[in-house]
């Protein structure tokens, strides 16, 4: 078709017109939602960030993610809490879309990962498990080259950098090789590096394993302010206060499974009590104790070195044990975390 | 600060429209501008002391004796061959632990292909700035023998192409083996079994008639042979032999079933 033609204007006039009202329904969604009149079954609901159904990524013969089927919608933060081999990685490899699922339904921003790869990981940041940076290179280059990948101007780059630098509290390194810096400030600038395209959704695999808790919480803070900001999260950890903390929502993976879904405390609501009992006896078999307490608790669970009693209220429990002659060499009475849903759930412990 | 300028809705991206493979050139372009100096010993100054000690040094004894190479002074007959070895040793240099840090160590590959980029930009990237660079240091090579008159026909600028053809022939398959390698180690046996004896046999230092018929017959089947002799032929003009043309081919052959290979290792190590 001419260039210039009547058919051709009238074409990107009602693209213009489709882009402006999709604007608009945007605007009408927040609104709605807001005063609760429309939901997420709306038309107007904007398309889940990604959708995955009965997703199946093989090895082989071996199913490293064996059928997952989940939904993460915009400005959510969705964590795959799972311990290491569960196929966290793997998901979020696809996801990504730097390698293709074996089987199943998956679209990331609303396209196919097979069809549409390079265009999907145009809008996405990926911090990887494992670092990827130029080791030789500057803080600052290395922020630069990862723009020019994504095709921006320099000059843009160098203005996001200055902003992103700052946010992860490196402004003072900027010049410095990043062979100098500490883990926890490469999982830093990892992240700076993955939000120079301004991504529509940022996705961590595992942000701080192996890191000293001071990092830790440093990075938390950082990834809180992201959160806030809302900003679309992915992130995988196999650590249950992570999960706890940063996650609207998450799964809980565990053999390439999906063994539950919920918000974290709606999780701990469903599979656990409020309160566990922990109790160690010296070097005895604690199997032995734990068929005496069997009418004061929910549940027990028998670990090599303690007991833990599910329970409604852990201090009169505790005195309950104790008043039957019993002294433990330590006991403890905290809430139920993830990591009892996840032992409940699978009979294992996330991290061993 | 606000952090409302990190998240995206409503910023606009602007683009200047390179096309990916471009970009991964760049980026290797931008990477060898900031650590250069560690590489410019092997890439430029190795050469002109072979250049010297060779030509000058065992050059005076062998035209004492015999009066030259081929009917040319030994200087100008090693010349054009150290500067296909110097291919060798750049196409081999920077597609070998380069390779693999990528792959492996420092894994910058993988942050690649999160981009918009995919492995074949990768890799297309890898080799086209190994040509550029080679095309490079070629010129200079050639220039200097300019300067040592030791050209003999204005014909002579084409060795430069021939030049990082030879690179690409050579670079291709290292490039394919190294995405097929584990280890610091197998790569070294890589270098001790493959480069060492194409260097010392592929007709750099002395013409390949003077090698047992045999020895010849397995030396020609070597890519830096046909790059040795493609570069000695254009810049000695010994007269433009149609056979000349085989030895492009044969070069290509080798870049092409390189490239293949390193294209499958590349997607093997890296889509996974
Ligand atoms: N490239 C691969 N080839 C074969 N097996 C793999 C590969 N990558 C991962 N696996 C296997 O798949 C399983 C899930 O791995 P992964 O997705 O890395 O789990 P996670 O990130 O939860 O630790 C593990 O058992 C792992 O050994
Ligand atoms: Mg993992």
């Amino acid at each position: 078709m001419l260039k210039g033609s009547p058919e051709r204007e009238l074409k990107e006039f009602l693209k213009a017109v489709r882009l402006e009202f999709e604007g608009e329904g945007q605007v009408l969604y927040e609104l709605g939602r807001k005063r609760g009149v429309v939901d997420s079954e709306s038309k107007l609901a904007p398309a889940p960030i990604v959708e995955c159904r009965d997703l199946v990524k093989r090895f082989d013969s071996f199913a490293a993610v064996d059928g997952i089927s989940v939904t993460v919608n915009q400005g959510e933060s969705f964590g795959f809490l799972g311990p290491n081999g569960a196929g966290k990685t793997s998901t979020m490899r696809m996801i990504s879309c730097m390698s293709p699922a074996s089987e199943g339904y998956l679209r990331v921003l609303g396209q196919d990962p097979e069809t549409h790869g390079p265009e999907i990981r145009s809008r996405l940041g990926l911090v990887p498990q494992e670092d990827t940076l130029e080791l030789e290179l500057s803080l600052l280059d290395n922020l630069l080259i990862y723009g020019r990948y994504f095709d921006l101007p320099k000059k843009e780059i160098l203005q996001r950098a200055d902003r992103l630098l700052d946010f992860a509290q490196l402004t003072d390194r900027k010049h410095d090789k990043v062979d100098l810096l500490s883990g926890g400030m490469r999982r830093r600038l990892t992240i700076a590096r993955a939000l120079i395209s301004e991504p529509d959704l940022l996705i961590l695999d595992e942000p701080t394993t192996g890191l000293d808790p001071q990092a830790r919480h440093l990075l938390w803070d950082r990834l809180y302010r992201l959160k806030s900001d809302g900003v679309t999260l992915i992130i995988t950890t196999h650590y249950m206060d992570e999960a706890e903390q940063l996650c609207d929502r998450l799964v809980v993976m565990d053999h390439g499974h999906i063994v539950a879904e919920g918000a974290p405390r709606q999780l701990i609501e469903d599979h656990s009590t409020p309160e566990v009992l922990e109790l160690r006896f010296g070097n005895v078999g604690h199997e032995e104790y734990s068929a005496g307490f069997e009418d004061l608790a929910e549940r027990i669970e028998v670990l090599p070195d303690r007991l833990l009693l599910y329970v409604h209220d852990g201090d009169e429990v505790l005195s309950a044990v104790h008043s039957r002659g019993h002294t433990p060499e330590r006991s403890l009475v905290r809430r139920s975390t993830l990591e009892d849903v996840f032992l409940v759930l699978t009979g294992r412990t996330l991290v061993d | 600060m606000t952090l409302g300028t990190l998240s995206t809705r409503g910023s606009s991206q602007p683009r200047i429209g390179w096309p990916t493979w471009v970009r991964a050139v760049w980026h290797n372009a931008f990477v060898y501008s900031k650590t250069w100096r560690s590489s410019i010993v092997t890439g430029l100054l190795e050469p002109f002391m072979y250049l010297v000690a060779m030509g000058v040094g065992i050059g005076s004894l062998v035209n004492k004796g015999s009066g030259g190479v081929d009917g040319v002074p030994y200087l100008n007959f090693v010349a054009p061959g150290l500067l296909a070895a110097t291919m060798l040793q750049i196409g081999v240099s920077d597609s070998s632990f380069s390779v693999l840090g990528g792959l492996k160590w420092a894994r910058t590959y993988f942050a690649a292909i999160a981009t918009p980029l995919n492995y074949h930009d990768v890799l297309i990237g890898h080799l086209a700035w190994i040509a550029i660079r080679c095309s490079a240091v070629a010129t200079a090579f050639v220039a200097v023998m300019g300067v040592f008159g030791l050209l003999a026909s204005p014909l002579a600028i084409l060795a430069i192409p021939a030049a990082a053809l030879s690179a690409l022939a050579i670079s291709s398959p290292t490039t394919a083996i190294a995405t097929r390698q584990d280890d610091h180690l197998s790569m070294t046996v890589v270098f001790r079994l493959g480069v060492l004896p194409m260097f010392l046999f592929a007709g750099v230092f002395f013409p390949l008639s003077r090698l047992p018929y045999w020895l010849e017959a397995i030396v020609q089947i070597l890519p830096l042979t046909s790059g040795v002799t493609l570069c000695r032929a254009l810049t000695l003009h010994q007269g433009l032999h149609p056979s000349l043309f085989l030895n492009i081919g044969y070069m290509l052959l080798w870049f092409g079933v390189g490239y293949y290979f390193s294209l499958t290792g590349f997607r093997k190590r890296l889509v996974i």
